[in-house]
């Protein structure tokens, strides 16, 4: 007797689709402060909890509980809201100047902008991230000039990248923020590399890589796991689960079947799972794991839990596959208020200066962008001179393409 | 001056990089105690320690990605892939990273890497180790591609390209590691000792990229070729008595098109001679720019003799590799003979 019955495939489904009712049932939010906070040099397998429970810091009352609780002033934390709330206006300014036409595509952090802003401050000169397209938050946490930020958006005469790189594919080598590319998942691999070389040079830099929870699914990912649990370099991989990969739920990534920051301990990595939209937890995190390579203790692994707020890109529509108000029912909150509550409850903070400073960064976003413009937009007034697409292929323009620019006559 | 095989020149220039510039490091699978699978790395590691020369986990992207890494933070990682049948798993490294790097950040980070690799058959490695993958990397701008065909110029060639700031593949032909092959499989093979570029300057010295040589002088066509299909070529020039001028093309990007302009205006005749397949082999190019630079010198129409467009079969080793009798066969047809 043949009792087989015929195989299925699974394929997950988001828990809610446009028209439903956002459901996030299944992200479980422990109460802040509960998580313990072990030594740095502690064993990965005596922290296995970590990579399934959520380090939190900030109470619903914007209160700080618990062991996590960052070591900084009050002055450090309102940078911490300023570079956010900056970052944020930055991307709003933006999202703008694309519909207006002023650049091609732009991409939004919006309810991430803890993850980078927060780590970065944990991070010291001469320390390089490995990012993604979705860290602008690293270059404006150090003050960054916007002005030289949007002239690369803009692709104008002032771009120094000369025009060859999309939008937001910044490289800034004294800010610590490694050359942006458009192939997913590949800078994870990179930044393991080059933290080995700060290893083998028996220097005190640490690298930092960061990857979204679509690309943990590229080999690269592996990759970056295996190098660093073989060689030990001074590297934190940051991996920002923001729940979407364009249009893909996380599921779709095997999110559904296991969390990303306990990928970490198959390769005896010690791996941590943290509230992505609270700012000292975000901070705590990065400096434990930081302070651990520094240490030459090895890697970390950290699953920030977040939520793309915004479409994945200027050329996307979020509402075609995920409910339309899914932002506002995500359990974590929103990082700046968060910060901007936990500020207020501590009395250093109140809602006329807060009011106050955004007015005061849209000005400033306002002034950038417009000092920008009148060094061109795209295709429009001032732009990089033809000749830069030959240069920088080589170090030394190799006879061909001396011969091709030539013949483009520029 | 020592007589050395292609393995030991090798070995030589990395040994002499590394002495040099502790910024040279060697890594990849195999290559650190054991020295490699062709001894290429031998003695590296117990001379320079493990954080010089290590062994690397079985992941090309991992190993290229790691060098892209290391050359951002301002090393000159020689990394090597064991195979040129296996740099696939690496080609977004290779192709969308270490290429580009230079370009996207308008020169902040660079990809000062050679990434060594045996390559060619005539070894009866079957489909996976035999193949020459070449016109995947010629194909793509931001890289160097270099491949030598003796002893002497693998040393200084090896050199030359890890003190060169752009990525370079550096293809080593692996039939070639032990001593010169001219394609007669059924005769005993000379070791590289009898022979004159066998002989290598000991210390540093360099063969520049983008240079060719002239490995045999003739007047009546121009044989362009690299790597093994170097020393058929002569074979059968030597065998057909048609005075064939053999280039050895060393670099096949940025190519040496002044020394095939002027050879081939010389000769009035070319043919094209790679292990490669044929369709958009690198031969298509060579071919291309014969065309554009010397079409009013042109006698006969140029000939390409290559593997053909087939995966590299075992058995049949004989019949796919391109011998000096269908080289031979090339030049009488290109004499009008």
């Amino acid at each position: 007797m043949n009792d087989e019955k015929p195989l299925s495939l699974h394929v997950p489904e988001p828990s809610s689709r446009p028209g439903d009712k956002p459901d996030f049932s299944h992200i479980s939010v422990p109460e802040a402060g509960v998580v313990r906070k072990p030594e740095i040099d502690c064993t990965p397998a005596s922290i296995r909890d970590l990579a399934y429970d959520m380090v939190r810091v900030m109470d619903d009352n914007g209160r700080a509980v618990g062991d996590w609780i960052p070591d900084v002033d009050d002055a450090f934390l309102l940078k911490g809201l300023t570079v956010m709330l900056r970052t944020r206006i930055f991307d709003e300014r933006m999202f703008m100047s694309q519909r207006q036409g002023k650049t091609s595509i732009y991409v939004q952090c919006r309810g991430e902008e803890a993850i980078a802003c927060a780590q970065r401050m944990a991070l010291s000169q001469g320390d390089m991230c490995f990012p993604s397209y979705r860290q602008q938050g690293l270059l404006i946490a150090q003050d960054f000039p916007m002005v030289d930020m949007i002239n690369q958006i803009y692709s104008n005469s002032k771009d120094k990248l000369g025009g060859r790189s999309l939008p937001f594919f910044y490289s800034e080598r004294d800010y610590g923020f490694f050359s942006i590319s458009g192939n997913l998942g590949t800078q994870f691999m990179q930044a393991v590399g080059w933290a080995m070389a700060s290893a083998i040079k028996g220097d005190t830099k640490v690298a930092s890589g960061w990857i979204g929870d679509g690309s943990t699914a590229e080999s690269d990912f592996h990759s970056a796991l295996v190098f660093a649990s073989t060689y030990k370099p001074p590297v934190v991989l940051n991996v920002v689960n923001n729940q979407w990969a364009i249009s893909t739920f996380q599921g779709i990534a095997s999110g559904e079947s296991a969390n990303f920051a306990c990928r970490g301990h198959g390769f005896n990595i010690p791996s941590i799972r943290v509230d992505g939209n609270d700012f000292l937890a975000v901070y705590a995190v990065s400096k434990w794991a930081i302070d651990r390579a520094r240490k030459n203790l090895g890697p970390t692994l950290i699953e920030w839990v977040t939520y793309r707020a915004a479409a994945h890109t200027t050329s996307d529509d979020p509402t075609k596959y995920r409910p339309a108000d899914e932002a506002e029912h995500w359990p974590l909150g929103d990082p700046i208020e968060r910060l901007k509550t936990h500020l207020i409850a501590k009395g250093v903070w109140d809602e006329t200066k807060h009011e106050a400073l955004t007015k005061q960064i849209k000005a400033e976003v306002k002034a950038a962008a417009k000092e920008a413009e009148s060094y061109g937009t795209l295709g429009k007034g001032a732009v990089p001179p033809v000749s830069e697409m030959f240069n920088h292929v080589y170090k030394d323009m190799p006879p061909h393409l001396r011969k091709q620019r030539q013949e483009l006559g520029v | 001056m020592s007589r050395k095989n292609m393995i030991e020149a090798i070995r030589d220039a990395l040994d002499v990089k590394m002495a040099q510039d502790d910024n040279v490091v060697v890594f990849g699978e195999d290559v650190g105690y054991f020295g490699g699978v062709f001894r290429a790395t031998e003695g590296l590691q117990a001379k320079y320690g493990k954080s010089r020369c290590f062994d690397a986990p079985i992941s090309e992207l991992g190993i290229i990605g790691a060098a892209v890494g290391m050359g951002a933070y301002g090393l000159r990682p020689v990394p090597e892939i064991q195979f040129a049948d296996y740099i696939l798993p690496a080609y977004d490294q290779i192709a969308s990273e270490a290429a580009r790097l230079r370009y996207r950040s308008s020169g902040e980070f660079i990809a000062p890497i050679t990434i060594r690799t045996p390559t060619g058959g005539g070894i009866y490695g079957g489909q996976t180790h035999s193949q020459s993958p070449e016109a995947l990397f010629t194909h793509v701008a931001g890289l160097k591609t270099v491949i030598p065909s003796n002893p002497y110029d693998a040393k200084g060639l090896l050199i030359a390209s890890i003190e060169d700031d752009d990525p370079v593949i550096f293809l080593e032909p692996k039939r070639l590691y032990n001593g010169p092959f001219d394609g007669h499989h059924d005769r005993p093979v000379t070791p590289w000792s009898e022979h004159e570029l066998g002989e290598v300057p000991d210390g540093h010295y360099t063969v520049p990229l983008g240079k060719a040589a002239i490995a045999r002088e003739g007047s009546d066509v121009t044989i362009l070729a690299y790597g093994t299909m170097v020393h058929v070529a002569i074979c059968a020039a030597e065998e057909t008595g048609i005075d064939a001028e053999v280039i050895d093309l060393r670099t096949l990007l940025p190519l040496d098109e002044e020394t095939i302009e002027k050879s081939v205006k010389k000769t009035g005749r070319c043919i094209v001679v790679h292990e490669a397949t044929k369709t958009s082999g690198f031969g298509a190019e060579l071919m291309a720019i014969v065309q554009e630079l010397c079409m009013y010198n042109l006698e006969a129409p140029i000939i390409r003799v290559t593997g053909w467009d087939t995966p590299y079969p075992h058995a049949q080793e004989w019949d796919y590799f391109p011998g000096p009798a269908r080289v031979g066969d090339a030049l009488r047809k290109v004499m009008g003979e």
